[in-house]
Parts: structure tokens; sequence; C-alpha cells
């Protein structure tokens, strides 16, 4: 009996003419997940893409290792056959004996992508309903509530029989959307805004800010690690780290204490902007929520995005923490973002850090001082690790 | 080079260690279990340890009992103890500035209906023996108290506390965690009048992953991994030969020059405090009497103990800003000795071993001259 995996696509079978575009994105987004494990007989047809399994894998790791992967919206696990109806029934009582024969109630579904197929839809689900009943007594047919749903696909070349989807990643294949830069602070909210974004199709860069010895290596370390744990969904990314400490003592020493975070945030954005084009990035992303912190208030946003010529994507703007968390914990970020280690955001953050700043008074306080020197000094010992998909 | 100042969290093993690693694993590696002559030999290696660190608690070795560790052994005494000995006496009287396999093994107990009684500091930071006695009654199974503090070297009163509550209540099961007193600090399982030791090798520049519970003859405990019956049925499990044996190779380096190194020890940290007293604000956790020679802990007051740390660490000297088991989290064990918030944000631990030089001590002391100038504008 033959194994495959039917990956099934759901906005991408939407579009128009540049549909192609997307499935052969979403192929090698596919062909790049599964690199570890070796070669795979991947084709498509029918907004479908079917992968074989190898040696190295079977369908079960396949399917969960593309549950992750953008742009696909159902994944189910089948058993090839014939377009032969007695072969059919043959092949759907062996594959899915152990699961028949536990069950209590079952249905038969059939799709008949390929209309010259002798038998319509509702003779197979009739006709196979009555072999699996011959075979399983005790089971009795349920149509709205069955336990077991057995599904008959007949496509232009093969049958393919499977008990059942799972809900795939959905979204964009990532890439087909461009890139983008992420500023990635280690936090909780940071890695679930690049989850929402890649989602869209964009292909994630990470920026990261690092302040030894006010930061600890092991703080660069939790990024990495986060980086690794985004890979599942986002691919490969490429994480910069950005040496900070001259521009936060800079900061510290030369401008208002209470504008330190505001204007920190502006040089970090105007750093995280130079590294963005220089990598082909066309917008920045970000985990700020609206309120939730004294440097993400609205007008706090108004300062720093006066820097700024790309647009900024916040894709948790309006979301609660709670629900940040919940998908931190899907995407299974959460416990390494709260291991405790000093991020370079927490560092000499003033007491009474102003909510309200007006854009003139911050950019007086930033103008005390040149930071354009440190500023490319930065940028030009900034540092770049490729984060692989493992 | 670089300057190693954290032996309270590890130390460097010796030539001597890895040596009796490397042989145990090239040519003892029968288990002792086997009957046969293979078996018999690693038997051997694992004795001869036995015998060395019995000499080295002045106690026979049959009751010295190999474990995993430091945290085992803890985790062995105190939850082996209880099952044995807490039935009808529900009570345990330990300290509020314990380690954490001792302090999170008391939690566990607690939830299970335990009262446990944590003895606190005095104002003055001191411990008392008369406060232990204060705190058992009759229905007390257990006493816990660690032999030296791991953050700020304190030495605590267990030799007092423990003859007197052994005279008042003898049913009681004493216990001491011995890891960083273990060859470091002068003492005998008899005249502590301890019930149950803990102690460790890789604090004494043995390897990771093997320590040992000293259990006094005729005091029973439950054991806490159950099996195949190793460690006279106390601890099941394969015996780890290549670390007991690197174990033993540690204890008889140790013990060949302890007094010596506990001589240098002191002379480090008199080096280290004469020159810290030179600088501004700084005021000093640990004392100089009634402390481990090989442990100080002091503040750098208005500098944040991580960022002192790594500084240090760009210059490649290695400190801590508090135990090294709890990464980055604020120290609740200088609290239970009633230092203020802002002393314990800007604690440092400095640990001594024979290897290090008044030298080292003077380029610390430089580093964290420099570290004032830079960060103390805040």
């Amino acid at each position: 009996m033959k194994e495959i995996v039917l990956a099934k696509y759901g906005e991408i079978a939407l579009k128009g003419l540049n549909r192609n575009t997307f499935e052969d994105i979403l192929i090698k987004n596919i062909r790049k997940r599964l690199k570890p494990y070796g070669k795979f007989a991947i084709t498509k047809a029918q907004s479908t893409i079917y992968i074989e399994p190898n040696e190295n894998i079977t369908a079960d790791e396949l399917i969960e290792k593309l549950s992750k992967v953008f742009g696909i919206a159902k994944l189910c696990k089948s058993v090839v056959a014939p377009k032969d109806f007695d072969e059919i029934c043959k092949i759907t009582l062996d594959y899915l004996s152990e699961t028949l024969e536990y069950a209590k109630t079952f249905r038969v579904s059939a799709k008949r992508a390929d209309k010259k197929f002798p038998l319509n839809s509702p003779a197979i689900c009739a006709n196979l309903g009555g072999c699996i009943l011959e075979k399983y007594p005790h089971l009795s047919v349920s149509l709205d509530n069955a336990e077991v749903d057995v599904i008959v696909e007949i496509r232009d070349t093969n049958a393919y029989i499977h008990a059942g989807r799972i809900d795939g990643a959905g979204g964009l294949p990532v890439g087909s959307s461009g890139n983008a830069m992420l500023l990635l602070s280690g936090g909780i909210d940071s890695p679930v805004a690049a989850y929402m974004m890649a989602k869209r199709g964009i292909h994630i860069s990470a920026v990261h800010f690092v302040s030894p010895p006010y930061t600890s290596e092991r703080a660069r370390l939790k990024v990495v690690k986060l980086c690794e744990k985004l890979t599942g969904y986002c691919g490969n990314i490429m994480l910069f780290c950005v040496p900070f400490t001259e521009i936060q003592e800079a900061i510290r020493d030369n401008c208002p204490t209470e504008y330190f975070t505001i204007i920190m945030r502006r040089i970090m954005f105007d750093i995280a902007q130079r590294i963005a084009k220089k990598d082909e990035c066309v917008a920045l992303i970000t985990g700020e929520s609206v309120g939730q912190v004294a440097s993400q208030t609205m007008k706090a946003m108004v300062c720093t995005d006066a820097v700024c010529h790309m647009p900024v994507l916040r894709p948790v703007v309006g979301m609660d923490k709670t629900e940040i968390i919940e998908i931190a914990r899907k995407i299974d970020t959460f416990e390494t973002s709260v291991l405790p280690y000093e991020d370079c955001c927490t560092v000499f953050t003033p007491k009474h850090p102003k909510t309200k700043p007006s854009l003139e008074e911050i950019e007086k306080g930033q103008n005390a001082y040149n930071f354009e020197p440190l500023i490319v000094q930065a940028v030009e010992n900034t540092t770049s690790e490729l984060i692989q998909v493992s | 080079m670089s300057i190693y100042f954290d032996n309270a969290a590890t130390t460097k093993p010796f030539e001597e260690c890895n040596r009796a690693v490397l042989r145990a694993l090239n040519e003892k590696w029968g288990n002792p279990s086997s009957l046969h002559k293979m078996g018999i030999e690693a038997q051997e290696v694992a004795e001869n340890s036995r015998k060395a660190i019995a000499a080295a608690l002045g106690c026979e070795s049959e009751c010295v009992y190999f474990t995993s560790g430091a945290t085992e052994s803890n985790n062995t005494a105190i939850l082996g103890a209880a099952k044995a000995h807490g039935k009808r006496r529900k009570k345990i009287v330990t300290t509020s500035v314990e380690h954490p396999s001792v302090s999170e093994a008391m939690k566990l107990l607690e939830a299970n209906g335990y009262e446990i009684v944590r003895v606190n500091a005095r104002s003055d930071g001191e411990y008392c023996f008369e406060d232990f006695i204060d705190a058992v009654d009759d229905n007390t199974c257990l006493v816990s108290c660690m032999l030296v503090n791991n953050e700020n070297g304190l030495i605590m009163p267990v030799k007092k506390a423990f003859n007197s509550i052994k005279r008042l209540y003898p049913h009681i099961i004493t216990h001491t965690d011995a890891v960083q007193g273990f060859l470091k600090i002068p003492f005998k399982a008899s005249e502590l009048n301890a019930d149950l030791i803990s102690i460790s090798a890789h604090k004494i520049h043995g390897p990771k992953g093997v320590g040992a519970l000293y259990i006094k003859k005729d005091v029973r405990i439950s054991p806490h991994i159950i099996g195949g019956g190793q460690e006279n049925k106390k601890r099941s499990g394969t015996e780890n030969i290549p670390a007991i044996a690197g174990f033993g190779a540690a204890v008889r380096v140790n013990m060949a020059n302890a007094n010596e190194n506990a001589a240098k020890a002191q002379e480090l940290k008199s080096a280290l405090f004469r020159s810290l007293m030179r600088l501004d604000g700084v005021s000093f956790n640990s004392g100089t009497e009634d402390s481990s020679p090989y442990i100080a802990n002091f503040s750098v007051m208005g500098v944040r103990s991580e960022i002192m740390l790594h500084y240090l660490e760009e210059k490649e000297i290695f400190v801590s800003s508090g135990s090294a088991c709890s990464k980055g989290a604020k120290s609740s064990v200088l609290k239970g000795f009633g230092l203020s918030d802002d002393r314990i944000d800007s604690a440092l631990r400095v640990s001594f071993c024979a290897e290090n030089t008044v030298g080292e001590v003077k380029v610390l002391c430089a580093a964290i001259a420099d570290g004032i100038a830079r960060f103390r504008k805040q």
C-alpha cells in the first residue's frame, strides 16, 4: 500500500493569473522544510500538492512538519488506489481496518474530480458504504456525527482514500509577499509578530540589539533559540546583531532621562531600517501593542514612526497580552521568551518615562547629541548569522 | 589568560581526577554488580574511592553512598528521612538560606502536610544555634541545616545546634548540606553529630555528576531511587564508576593539601577585602570570622550585579552574581540574610581555589574599580 500526503491550499486557489507563482513558492518552501530529511517526490495537480514520504520519515511525521508551512489549508494522509471501484473497496477496507474496527459510526464522502469515472459521487458513497458494512456489521452509518469520515477522492491519475484531514497553518506561502525586517527583542511579543506576518507570506529577517556588558551572551543565545523555533513557520531567518552599548551610553549621558526609551527606540528603528534596506526588506515588523508599556503609546509610536520611511507592520497592535501569550504558546516560543535575561530594552529604563511625548520635544532631546557617527559605526559592526530550518 | 573566581559554582578538575576517570573508562568498564572478575574490578574502583571519602569525613566506608550529585544527596536525605521517620512526627526544622535542592524538597513536604519551620538569621545576619533548639520539639523528625552557605560563605552553627538537639531529642534526624564545606573547612562526621551529610565531587576539583551521601550507621532512611538495589539498597542504578574514580582521586589530592589550601584561600580573601575597602561604596556581605575562606560576597553599590559580571567577563574574569544554579533570578538567600534589595541587586560572589593568586585578586579589584568609574552614573 502506498501512502501519500495531500496538502491542499486554500487562499492560493483563489488567486488569478499569478497562482502558479504562489504554488511554486509553496512547493519550494515545502522542499526547504523537508530538506533535512532528504529528497521527496512532490507533484501538484488540482489545488493539491502530493508529497510521498521517503525512508527517512513517516507520513505522520511529514504531516507534523508540514502543518507549520504557511499556504497549506488542509493536510491528509491518504492511500493511493487505482481508479477501479473494486480495487478502491479492497484498499479502503485494508487501509482503514484498524480505524473501522474500533469505531461505532462512520460515513463515506466522495469527491469525483474526474468526471469520466463511471460511478458518480452518491453511487460511490452508497456502494463503498455497503462494502464497509458488510465487513464490519457492528458499524452504523451516521451522516451528521460520524466518528470516522471515509473520504474518497477520484482525481486525474489515481484515487485517494483517507479518513479525515487536519488543519494546515493557513495563510500564504512565506516569500510570496516579499521581505520584512523584524525587531526581535527576546520578549513574548516579537516572535508572535513574526509568526503572524510570515503567515501573510512575508519572509522574515530579524534584527537584535546587544549591549554588552549590560546584556549577556545568554540573552543573545535566547534570541537565536527563538529564531530556531520560528524557522518551522518562517523558514530560514537571517539574524542581525547590532552592537548597541555605546549608543545607549551616549543617550544616557546626553539626553533627558525621561525620553531615554523613546530616543533609544527611534535609533533602533533607524538602524533596523538601514539594515533592512541592505537586506532588501521593504518594511519593518514590531511586536508593539498599544498601551502595553510606556513606549508603546500612540504618541510614542508617532515619535518612532517619524524616523521611518518604510511601513512599520504591527500585527499584535490591537491584541491583549493574554491573546499574544496564547499564540506564543501555540508556536512554542513562550517558554524561551520568559527566560530571565536582561535585554537591551530594559537597560537604563527611566523610573518615570514620558508616556505622551511630543515629537518636537523628543527631536530636540535627540538633537542634543550627534548620534550619526555612532549609528554608522553600529551598522558597520553588525554581525549576521543564518538560522536554518532544523 | 582568564581568571576563574567562580569556584563555588564548580572547579577545574585535577589532572589526577581526569586520569582516574579515563583509566576507569578504558580499563574498569565492567558492571560492579557482575559476578565475574570484571565486575569485581569495577567494584574495587568504587570501594577505593569510598575509602578515600570516608577518611576525609572521618567515618567508616560503609557509611558513604554514591549519588549523582549533591542535589540527589539532599533530596534523598530529606525526602528519605521524612518518609522513614515522619509518619507521626510531622515537623521539620530548616533555615531560610538553604540551597534549592534542600528548600524545594522542603516545599514538597510542606505541600504534603509537613510543618516546615525555617529558622531566620538574626538582625545582624548571624545564625545562632539557640534558635534551632527553640524551633525543635518532640514532634520534629528532621533538622536540616547547611554547613557553609554557598552565596556568602557563612559557616552555620551546625555543630553546636546538632550536638544540643541530639542531647535533648535523640530521635531527631540531623542532616547537613556540606557541599561548600567538604575539604574546605575542617570537620568530621562524628563531631558534627550529623546523621546525614551531603557532599559533591565537582566542588572539590572532581567530575560533575557524582556526589555522596553519608548515612550514619543504623540510621534508617527510605531510598529515593529504587530498582536493582545497588549501594546497599539505598541508591539503585549501576554506579557511575568513572566519575566515582575521579571523585576518589580528587579527594586524595585535596586531603593532602587541605590546610595549606585553606590558608591560601584565607590570604586571597583578606587581600580581596583589603583592596575593596579602598573603593567607595563597596559593602561586604560576608565576614572574615565564621566564614569560609573560599567564598567572599560583596555589593558594589549602584552597579547591578549582572552588568559588573559581564563587564568582568569581557576582561576574562569570571565571578558570580549569586548562586550559579539560579541563572539570573534574584537571590532569595541573601534576602534571607536580611540584605536590602539595593545590596542584593549589586551583590557579587568571588570564590577561590588554591590555584588563584594574589596577583589575580589585584587584577580583579582594578577591574572592579574601572567598572565603578564607568557604570556608577545612574
